[in-house]
């Protein structure tokens, strides 16, 4: 028995039903959510160390035998992923404990976070196609309604979106586990890949796999399919935006890179050169809409999508190094994006604005917060020696090894382009005068706040801008178990047996 | 009966993507419920339906014997119906929300979001 891969999903869940009962009492909310995500944090560390070193874990719930219960399943990638999901919670707990406003926290918000995070790491562990689209769900009804938490008219505007896209999705991934199951009857992610090289009809095999790239594509924002995440991602407070910007849609990735290097690669030609297009595309796309902007919330938005097409890329290649590339870019692009939109909204807490064109100055009385913000957004940019730099190098060294010489020009031109926004957001924000005038008055927002609050916000921004410099400076162990984690992808004999105990 | 369903889901995929192209929120809503009951019916469809022999193993006997009813596709959509509900339930009032804080039901109306800033004012 593997107990410990069960722990992640039901540490928040009690933490979450523990919370309700104590309805309106922010305070006990506040405690418990801090608790949960530490042990979240201890537990996945412990995860990880454990496939690390066993290799993959799996379990059966409820003793039924594996492929007629539902299996959870830990290898590398997945503990890899639940481990960055606790460190993203708990730094975004720590920041919406300074941030959030008390409206919000009485309505709820740190139960569905932790609900929310329940959902991620579900979809994470799932060893069964059916339970993941489950999982898929109760992921995106909290993120629903933390969405639309506080019910300002941007916010239900963007909320209808990303919920109407979202459904649509939902529908999608279900019809096509249907198809699936009639194909191949069964549901366990591991049987599945066992049976399908049996089946005749391979033609129907990649239709179901473009419906799964379609249901999967839309929660990861790939183009076409990325219209609601502008629409959505800047409308809510900073901490729920950071939160969805870091790991929503690499969930989406995530399911993409499983059923892509587990299920359906027997026509990988075809499957990964389309794949291959759509992350080229989503690159250039992002980029240059991130150019048209002048929010700081909608650059970072448009960011996502472009950096989503170079997880895409490490996937399409499909050579060792290149999936060990997409997860090592996975790595290191939540925590950066996380970053960048909770120091975003610091910069809100300062001069009251998102907009561009409204604020300046922060770097002549800020000097930290500009320096702050310069880790992230270089980072992102792919400067070395931040990770940033390794992520980039990783994908497109794969890209120049298989002579995919297209994609790679694509993604040195959307690198420098990201360049581009980053310097966009400093000049403008942190080197320009501010244009009022008065530059060293703060929003009076701000200079309300008290020490304690600022030292919660800032905290979470330099731990997690400490994490980068560590990914960049000493990326070796990083790499090793991001080429590890594709190595397994690569070889699914070893996820088949362990699951299926043969 | 499998051709009949079949041609069901078609109709309720075309219908439901008809409505959920549609600018009034209401027809919105409706076109995702109908997405959703095709979604299910195609399940239940291409689950392989056999009338009338269910999964249980006979009195006198130790295993099923085939052919028998696949019980699991069932379960699915049961599963599938349960989510469907609570989802569609939240999109009802989140919809019903968008429309008195909006003032309006037109989603061409509700472009705030996707506007840029500086042009607005």
């Amino acid at each position: 028995m593997n107990l410990i891969i069960v722990l992640p999903i039901i540490i928040p869940l009690l933490f979450a039903v523990s919370m309700l009962f104590f309805w309106k009492n922010v305070r006990v909310h506040k405690i418990l959510n801090v608790i949960a995500s530490i042990f979240s944090l201890v537990v996945a560390g412990l995860l990880l160390s454990d496939v690390n070193n066993s290799g993959i874990l799996s379990l059966q719930v409820g003793s039924w035998q594996a492929p007629f219960g539902i299996s959870l399943v830990a290898d590398l990638l997945a503990s890899i992923m639940v481990l960055i999901t606790a460190v993203i919670g708990l730094t975004v707990s720590i920041y919406s404990f300074g941030s959030l406003d008390e409206q919000r926290e009485k309505f709820l918000y740190y139960p569905l976070l932790q609900f929310l995070l329940m959902g991620i790491n579900g979809a994470f562990l799932t060893g069964d196609i059916f339970n993941l689209y489950v999982w898929f769900e109760v992921m995106l009804i909290s993120s629903f309604v933390l969405l639309a938490l506080g019910g300002k008219r941007e916010q239900l505007e963007g909320a209808i979106k990303y919920v109407t896209l979202n459904l649509v999705s939902s529908a999608i991934f279900l019809a096509a586990v249907g198809i699936l199951y009639g194909i191949v009857g069964t549901l366990n992610m591991a049987d599945i890949a066992r049976k399908i090289p049996l089946v005749e009809q391979k033609e129907l095999v990649t239709v179901v796999s473009f419906l799964f790239m379609v249901a999967f594509g839309i929660k990861a924002a790939v183009f076409p399919l990325f219209f609601w995440l502008p629409a959505s991602y800047h409308t809510p407070p900073i901490t729920v935006s950071a939160i969805f910007a870091g790991l929503l849609t690499k969930v989406g990735v995530y399911a993409l890179i499983r059923v892509f290097t587990l299920i359906f690669t027997q026509d990988s030609n075809f499957t990964h050169t389309v794949l291959l297009v759509i992350a080229g595309t989503t690159m250039l796309t992002g980029v240059l809409g991130a150019a048209s902007q002048n929010d700081m919330r909608k650059i970072l938005s448009f960011h996502i999508i472009s950096q989503i097409g170079y997880m895409i890329m490490g996937l399409a290649l499909f050579s060792p190094l290149a999936i060990a590339g997409a997860i090592f870019y996975i790595i290191h692009h939540i925590i950066v994006k996380t970053n960048l939109f909770l120091v975003s909204g610091v910069v809100d807490k300062m001069k009251g604005s998102f907009q561009l064109k409204k604020i300046g100055g922060l770097y002549k009385y800020y000097p930290l917060l500009g320096l702050l913000f310069l880790i992230p957004a270089l980072s992102l940019a792919g400067i070395p020696p931040l990770s940033g730099f390794w992520a980039k190098f990783v994908v497109i060294k794969a890209g120049l090894e298989i002579n995919q010489m297209l994609i790679v020009v694509v993604a040195l031109i959307v690198g420098l382009l990201t360049l581009f926004s980053m310097t966009k957001i400093w000049n403008e924000a942190f080197w320009k005068d501010d244009p009022s005038g008065n530059e060293n008055i703060l929003d009076d927002s701000f200079s309300s706040v008290s020490i304690s609050k600022k030292v919660l916000m800032f905290s979470p921004i330099i731990v997690l801008a400490l994490i980068t410099i560590v990914i960049g400076f000493n990326a070796e162990p990083f790499f090793n178990i991001a080429n590890n984690a594709a190595a397994q992808l690569l070889n699914p004999n070893e996820y088949i047996s362990k699951v299926l105990g043969l | 009966m499998t051709f009949l369903l079949a041609i069901l889901v078609g109709v309720l995929y075309s219908a439901g993507i008809y409505m959920i192209l549609r600018r009034s929120l209401v027809k919105v809503i409706i076109g995702l419920i109908f997405l959703g009951h095709a979604a299910n019916l195609l399940i239940f469809t291409i689950g392989r339906i056999t009338k009338g022999i269910p999964a249980f193993v006979p009195a006198n006997g130790t295993k099923l014997v085939e052919p028998f009813a696949d019980p699991l596709p069932q379960a699915l959509i049961l599963t599938a119906i349960v989510i469907g509900f609570g989802v569609q339930a939240f999109a009802i009032v989140l919809f019903k929300r968008a429309y008195q804080t909006v003032g309006t039901d037109d989603l061409d109306e509700m472009k705030s979001t996707d506007e840029l800033k500086e042009n607005m004012q």
